[in-house]
């Protein structure tokens, strides 16, 4: 079977600042499989109020401990209640999910762009894609200094960039403003994006009008995240096609933007 | 050893429990987490004439214990599921129903005549109660003289087992039964989704793009169970349970108040593999009270 429904163990649950959680869970079987930008649906315990699953990109994999690691960023009910799983609880995934990020090719020169929490799929990306560090720029932008994720060890990965908006750390401004984007976007082969929809249209436009590959993950709302429902439909070039399954990555070609 | 066979008119199931439409895909997202030949049955993703690309998004809304959806009936159209589809899927080893919609009678009708010559479909469920398109689905179904037409008009060319699929949105969803059954329905399977709407406050706009749509999930289900109980006094054709199904003893209670099967759909976007669940816990049910067979337990219920 290429999916499954098993009930993984919280080992870890640490604050990432004051909205981002980093939780680690541990497999009960060997985990398959999992490309970057694939994600996994989280049943939320504890109550009856949130009905569905949260989706949820993967961040990190390790085969060997069984354990894959999520960003869970606080914004609403199950979000506020995963954030304070504690450790060694069980907590229901639905895995693997969706259709990762093309990875690049060995020469490639790749930008990631990633906003808030949407940064997650990227850091995992980069990661696997393994490049050496010059051959990789990763943009990621914030609010403020306070909504700013640490992720020292990534920088074997690539050149992190940071902006916030209020230019309390790195650039001031806007990913998309980053100088990268707006001057030195030519320079790359491959271009990846995940975080808020303004700024993934932006990257993705932008990149589009250069002619350079360009992927984005959408996160349209979901109910089942494993194709039934057909509640998170994208109009793409192709008709309406399920983000959670053909998704959720999308090469910026397909997409009506 | 227990005997959870159960058979709708033509229609023969392993077990009495089916995936509900729409919540299954054409099956194949199923079978990529199990063996769907343990399942009773599966209804299909509604097939209309032609292609409808479905409602704009937002298209769901999770609720209190359910959700609301408003997909609109997107499907590639009848021929496309003959062409495409069918072949993909016509060898699992579970009874295969297909959803028919229209927006017409003839609609109706053109889908059910070509779907006659698919060898592997037990039985067709006329789908007179979708509440998110706006001609068709519902419009027939919330009549007694508007569901018997349809019915009527299918049954003369219909060569399968003809289920009606009711919709809850009426005063007296008995009448309805009793309509279909009277123009030929062989069973009837009930009930669609509750209309309902969701409203963003902090916007101040609706949450759907239709801003009506369809109510599932456990929230429903004392609805459901009570109008299952209704049709099944009403009439004498065997009639499918279904609404917030979740779990084997909710499926017991549809069995118990008349449903000679029952079907799981909302319930699914939280766990795929809850029918299985279902058909365990039904197994453990009538071992632990000493029966041997699942249709000991239709209509079951003491007053």
């Amino acid at each position: 079977m290429k999916k499954a429904v098993d009930d993984f163990r919280v080992i870890e649950n640490q604050p990432l600042n004051a909205t981002n959680h980093l939780i680690r869970l541990r497999s009960p079987v060997p985990l398959p499989e999992i490309y970057p930008g694939q994600f996994v649906n989280v049943r939320i315990n504890h109550t009856d109020e949130v009905f569905l699953r949260r989706p949820f990109s993967v961040f990190d994999i390790d085969y060997k401990a069984q354990t894959l690691s999520l960003i869970v960023k606080i914004l609403g009910k199950g979000s506020t209640i995963l954030s304070r799983a504690r450790s060694s609880e069980e907590i229901s995934l639905i895995y693997p999910l969706g259709k990762g990020f093309t990875l690049p090719g060995r020469k490639d020169r790749i930008l990631l762009v990633g906003g808030g929490s949407g940064i997650a799929p990227l850091m995992f990306l980069a990661k696997t894609a393994g490049l050496p560090v010059d051959q990789t720029d990763i943009i990621l932008g914030f609010r403020n200094v306070e909504d700013s994720i640490e992720l020292k060890e990534y920088t074997k990965y690539g050149s992190i960039h940071r902006t916030t908006e209020d230019g309390s750390r790195g650039v001031k401004g806007r990913a998309t403003e980053h100088p990268l984007i707006s001057r030195d976007l030519g320079l790359f082969d491959k271009i990846y994006a995940c975080g808020p929809l303004p700024m993934m249209k932006a990257v993705g436009i932008a990149a589009k009008k250069k002619k350079i590959f360009c992927e984005v993950s959408l996160e349209n709302e979901m109910a089942c995240g494993y194709g039934t429902c057909l509640c998170c439909i994208e109009p793409t070039t192709k008709g309406n096609l399920r983000v959670c399954t053909d998704g959720p990555v999308f090469n910026m070609n397909l997409l009506q933007w | 050893m227990v005997d959870l066979h159960v058979r709708i008119h033509n229609l023969e199931l392993k077990n009495p429990v089916m995936t509900a439409s729409g919540t299954c895909g054409y099956g194949e997202e199923l079978a990529d987490f199990y063996d769907i030949s343990k399942l009773g049955g599966m209804v299909l993703k509604g097939i209309t004439p032609r292609n409808r690309d479905g409602n704009p998004t937002s298209r769901m809304a999770e609720t209190a214990s359910g959700m609301l959806n408003t997909v609109g009936l997107q499907n590639k159209g009848v021929e496309d599921f003959i062409h495409t589809i069918y072949p993909r899927i016509k060898d699992y080893e579970t009874s295969l129903i297909v959803n028919v919609n229209g927006s017409t009678l003839d609609e109706y009708v053109e889908v059910t005549e070509k779907i006659n010559e698919l060898e592997k479909i037990s039985a067709i469920e006329l789908n007179i109660s979708c509440p998110n398109v706006k001609k068709g689905g519902m419009a027939f179904g919330v009549t007694p003289e508007g569901a018997g037409s349809v019915t009527r008009a299918v049954r003369k060319v219909c060569t399968k087992t003809l289920i009606v699929k009711l919709s809850p949105n009426v005063t007296d969803i008995a009448e309805i039964a009793r309509a279909v059954e009277d123009q030929g329905a062989d069973s009837v399977s009930l009930i669609n989704t509750l209309l309902g709407m969701a409203v963003n406050a902090e916007k101040q706009i609706p949450v759907l793009s239709t801003i009506t749509g369809g109510l599932s999930g456990p929230a429903i289900k004392p609805v459901a169970l009570r109008m299952t109980w209704q049709v099944a006094k009403a009439v004498n054709i065997p009639v499918i349970g279904m609404g917030g199904i979740k779990n084997a003893t909710d499926a017991i209670e549809f069995l118990l108040v008349g449903a000679s099967a029952i079907q799981v759909g909302t319930a699914l976007f939280t766990d795929p593999f809850i029918p299985l669940k279902i058909i365990d816990g039904i197994k453990d049910y009538l071992n632990r009270h000493g029966l041997d067979s699942v249709k000991s337990l239709t209509g079951r219920l003491q007053m």
